[in-house]
């Protein structure tokens, strides 16, 4: 029948947009859940997302070594070459050739932060940080050297 | 010392400097009230920064209007373009004139004061199609195109479910539909049918100012902003003015009609309850149940998402047209027939 298909029409449509006010008027009514940051204030307690993604770092640990191999896999997986990796040749103890990373050169102004190299490292050597303030004066300073000066690769990692 | 004329020169005046005080008034209240609402909706805190608690926001944003530049741009119907703005104001003013704010606190009591209403607030159209057509601009021809086709549509329900109050009141006065509440506001002793057209008053007026669901005309994501994308400074300052100005006098409207107006809450013969009622000024009772309406309308905008222009169309030519005939019929039917209280 075309009238209580119309009635009932009327009905859901009244209902189902009274279920949107309720959850509003909820929101309305109980505003001390808030879920922005009153960023410039409160720096110090800012809580972020975990997805949140700021600039890749290249981890150390105590020793001051870090997982990277140089194996230029996130180079490769950069789309928009914001990775440079310099090689050099490392002398093992044993007198053999070994391929270690010389310079990480990270280009942050050119990073869209799409994660493809995080995803791509197979030694995890890579993340991505929570900073997000990165704003300088001197666009070169936005090229940075990821790993620290005389670091080196950490015992075990092919 | 004055004559006659000279009295009514300056009556005038000072009413007209009343008039333009309380849209200032207005439109700096509206919109700070309008992002409170907003922001708490969307579990955000709103503007906190300038005044004690953001008070002072929109006094701050209004200063930066006053000091932008007003362009008109080179292809433009220049004269339309610079009338526009001012068309939607002067509406909004004319509009002021039969609302009773309180008791016997009226500018103009005149006998057919629903009737002008709903003659005036038409007019309404022409200074946003004036203004998309002089923009020279497809975006803005474009939002004001669906403007005139909304708001001719929703000015048949708005018009049919005033009718229905003026059906049981038998006056197209306004004091007289608010002194006929003073045993009960019509929405409850008209009870079902006016209740129905009630909320089809909320829901046509909605559209009628333009505002989200039915904001078509503006559209953010779709036509940048509509009929005032080429408008800058105070220009679109008097736009944005008037569109809340209009979201206050349709909601005035409606309290006067269906809410009371100025009236107290009265029960039937309850003198006592009454008494106690009265204490309360009158134009506290008009103020707060016109903000309790706007705050409706501003829970609609944040709630529901935009309509399409074919679904506004349908929404207003096969259900709420054919509806408030309806309910309007079951009105009359009622009030002859003396079901309600």
């Amino acid at each position: 029948m075309f009238i209580v298909k119309y009635i009932k029409d009327v009905f859901n449509g009244v209902k189902s947009l009274l279920i949107g006010m309720r959850r509003t008027g909820y929101y309305f009514t109980h505003h001390k859940e808030i879920i922005t940051e009153q960023y410039p204030d409160n720096r110090d307690t800012l809580v972020l997302a975990d997805r949140f993604k700021g600039e890749v770092v290249l981890l150390h640990d105590e020793n001051n070594e870090h997982a990277c191999t140089g194996c230029t896999a996130c180079e490769l997986a950069c789309p928009n070459a914001t990775i440079k990796i310099v090689t050099k040749f490392d002398i093992t103890p044993e007198g053999k050739k070994k391929k270690a990373i010389d310079k990480f050169v990270y280009h942050l102004e050119l990073c869209t932060m799409c994660n493809l190299c995080i995803v791509a490292c197979p030694t995890d050597a890579i993340k991505m940080a929570q900073t997000f303030e990165h704003s300088v004066f001197n666009r070169a300073d936005l090229t940075k050297i990821l790993n620290k000066p005389d670091s080196k690769i950490r015992e075990g990692i092919e | 010392m004055f004559n006659p004329t000279w009295a009514l020169v300056m009556e005038m005046i000072i009413a007209g400097i009343a008039v333009i005080g309380l849209f200032a008034v207005l439109g700096l209240v509206l919109v700070l009230m309008e992002r409170r609402v907003a922001a708490w909706m969307q579990i955000r805190l709103g503007p906190n920064r300038v005044g004690p608690f953001g008070l002072l926001q929109s006094l701050a944003d209004t200063l930066k209007l006053l000091v932008k530049e007003g362009m008109t741009p080179d292809g433009s119907d220049k004269f339309l373009f610079n009338l526009a703005p001012f068309i939607a104001m002067i509406v909004a003013m004319l509009l002021m004139a039969p609302i009773a704010f309180a008791k016997n606190f009226q500018l103009w009591d005149l006998n057919i004061g629903v009737l002008y209403v709903t003659a005036v607030s038409s007019i309404m159209v022409i200074s946003i199609l004036m203004a998309g057509w002089a923009s020279n601009n497809k975006y803005s021809l474009m939002g004001a195109m669906r403007s005139g086709a909304q708001i001719v549509s929703y000015e048949l329900s708005a018009g049919l479910s005033i009718l229905t109050v003026v059906v049981f009141s038998g006056s197209l006065n306004i004091t007289d539909i608010i002194n006929a509440q003073a045993d009960g506001w019509w929405i409850f002793k008209g009870h079902i049918p006016v209740i129905i057209s009630f909320v089809i008053f909320i829901i046509a007026v909605t559209a009628e100012t333009n505002r989200a669901p039915f904001d078509l005309a503006e559209a953010e994501s779709e036509l940048t902003a509509g009929f005032h994308t080429e408008y800058s400074g105070m220009k679109f300052a008097l736009f944005f003015l008037a569109e809340y100005i209009n979201v206050f006098i349709v909601c005035a409207i409606g309290a006067t009609l269906f809410l009371g107006g100025w009236m107290p809450f009265h029960i039937g013969h309850w003198e006592a309850f009454n008494h106690v009622m009265d204490y309360i000024p009158s134009s506290v009772w008009f103020f707060g149940k016109t903000f309790f309406l706007i705050f409706v309308i501003m829970w609609f905008r944040w709630t529901f998402p935009r309509l399409r222009i074919d679904q506004l169309l349908n929404l207003e030519w096969k259900y709420l047209l054919p509806i408030s005939m309806f309910n309007l019929l079951l009105a009359t039917a009622v009030a002859i027939l003396g079901w309600h209280f």
